[in-house]
């Protein structure tokens, strides 16, 4: 049996699978970020540790259905969490699919959400400090979003400038889960910063906001939490549009990572019905609201919907737009999808090409 | 399609599985109680290896509140999205219409039967005193 039967090649041109994957979860831990932590924050940590604006002290609001989250062959072979280890990281995935960029995404310890807003700031610099000495110097196909502060906007932009126009570094990284929607002005600055320095800003999934998880309240199970996301996205992005953030800085760009897809065309039908009714009482949109999320927003493809037929995967692609899709992985967590399987063998090369490659490079600017 | 040798039954203890190499192909060995199966390693779904999940049971409920746990050490969960198969069959649970991993037959012989038959083993010495697992490949 051939490798070519076993593994499609997904570029025949080349005979390269050609894959930028926009969401790659690497795990530090706080021993990693300490030497770019204050020794007075070193020792806030070991003291009082970090609070985030939940009820519990520690562990997921719900538990995994994996340990860590994560594909159970992804633990590295050294003890560590998975995601943890570079070396082995690029032997199943980076050198594996022959990946030509990765986006990384942080999910902890990034002091994101954390409570006591001078340490969240604190954690913020030493991680993104630390991404560089960890992961974007030694393989330089790493690309790592930027931590920021997000409950303290002005720190938040500081971040931004700071870091902007170094080549480690392609987007800011916020969570679905604030403190408020993420319309609001307090996070204003973050957005002009951004699209200021040319940066996209990408809104990953999950966090802790001390809010339930659904707006009925907490859910009972983890499936109705993965779920969620799709509600809670359709929350934060109907914010970002009627309090005018994309008519405030023309230039953002916003990627929503692991929020699924096909509620995108659905939102904008009903936000168009009823703007056409009540447009007078947000005058500061000047375009029908579905216009902003074409010319604005992208989606990750993990873990995107799958529907019962192919083509019906294809038309609500056809909606969100071809050139806003970017392929993810999200290694190493369990809902990973293999860039080879992921979509429907009827996507034609030239699509599969825009998505798997070319729309991540022209949004990050890769080379 | 050749009768191959994948292993001797006694490196496989009860609960245990084996991952083999066979003509090219990635099969994991299972024994569920001393009976022997065999499927692809490769989940139909986005080709995790099954060999790397976790054996488990069949949870299911007649209705909210009531739960029956049966199969146990009979069902593979996918060590990537979790789908679970099978073992006896490679059905999936969800989907055993359309998603299922290939099973393979497998039978126990007598190495002495095997010293005299068509068979293939290619990796190791079969000892007339042992038993081993024969697959159709
Ligand atoms: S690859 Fe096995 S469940 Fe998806």
């Amino acid at each position: 049996m051939t490798s070519e039967v076993l593994h499609p090649s997904l570029d025949p041109a080349s005979n390269r699978l050609c894959v930028i994957d926009c969401d790659i979860h690497p795990k530090d831990s706080i021993d990693d970020i300490k030497p770019y932590l204050a020794q007075r924050w070193i020792d806030y940590l070991a003291t009082y540790g970090t609070r985030a604006r939940h009820g519990f002290q520690s562990g997921f609001m719900y538990p995994k259905s994996q340990p860590q989250a994560a594909r159970r062959d992804s633990w590295p072979p050294d003890g560590g969490l998975p995601a943890s280890n570079l070396k082995f990281m690029q032997d199943q995935l980076l050198d594996f699919y022959d990946i030509e960029y990765g986006v990384l995404n942080f999910l902890s310890p990034t002091g994101q959400g954390v409570q006591n807003s001078d340490l969240s700031v604190a954690m913020a610099y030493a991680c993104n400090e630390a991404h560089r000495d960890r992961w974007t110097g030694p393989d330089k196909r790493l690309k790592a979003s930027i931590v920021v502060p997000y409950e303290d906007g002005a720190a938040s932009a500081k971040e931004i400038a700071r870091l902007a126009g170094m080549p480690d570094y392609a987007q800011v990284q916020l969570l679905s889960r604030m403190s408020e929607l993420a319309g609001k002005k307090r996070y204003w600055p973050i957005y002009e910063a951004a699209s200021e320095l040319g940066l996209p800003v990408g809104i990953h999934v999950f966090g802790y906001s001390g809010w339930a998880s659904t707006n009925g309240g907490w859910a009972s199970f983890y499936i109705e939490e993965m779920a969620e996301h799709c509600t809670s996205c359709q929350a934060l992005l109907t914010s970002l549009i009627v309090e005018g953030v994309f008519e405030q800085f023309p230039k953002l760009k916003v990627v929503l990572i692991e929020a699924g897809f096909a509620w995108l065309p659905a939102l904008g039908y009903r936000l168009d019905k009823h703007w056409k009714k009540l447009r007078g009482e947000v005058p500061h949109l000047k375009r029908a609201p579905s216009e902003y999320i074409r010319d604005h927003v992208y989606v990750t493809t993990q873990p995107m919907e799958e529907t019962e037929k192919p083509e019906h995967l294809l038309q609500i692609m056809d909606w969100v737009g071809w050139d806003k899709i970017l392929f993810a992985t999200d290694y190493p967590h369990w809902d990973f999808d293999d860039p080879r399987y992921a979509f429907p063998t009827t996507l034609t090369p030239e699509r599969r090409r825009q998505v798997l490659s070319e729309n991540a490079r022209k949004l990050y600017g890769f080379a | 399609m050749a009768r191959r040798v994948v292993a001797r039954a006694g490196e496989i203890e009860p609960g245990a599985r084996k991952l083999v190499e066979v003509a090219g192909r990635a099969i994991v060995l299972f024994n569920i109680g001393g009976e022997f199966f065999a499927l692809a390693n490769r989940c139909p779904h986005k080709n995790g290896e099954l060999c790397k999940g976790r054996i488990t049971g069949l949870v299911s409920s007649p209705e909210p509140g009531v739960y029956d746990y049966t199969h146990q050490g009979e069902v593979i969960r996918c060590p990537w999205h979790g789908w679970e198969f099978h073992i006896r069959t490679g059905k999936s649970w969800c989907d055993p219409r359309t998603m299922n991993a290939r099973a393979y037959d497998v039978k126990v012989e007598k190495g002495a039967m095997l010293v005299e038959g068509p068979y293939v083993a290619e990796t190791f010495p079969v000892r007339v005193e042992d038993e081993y697992l024969v697959i159709e490949v």
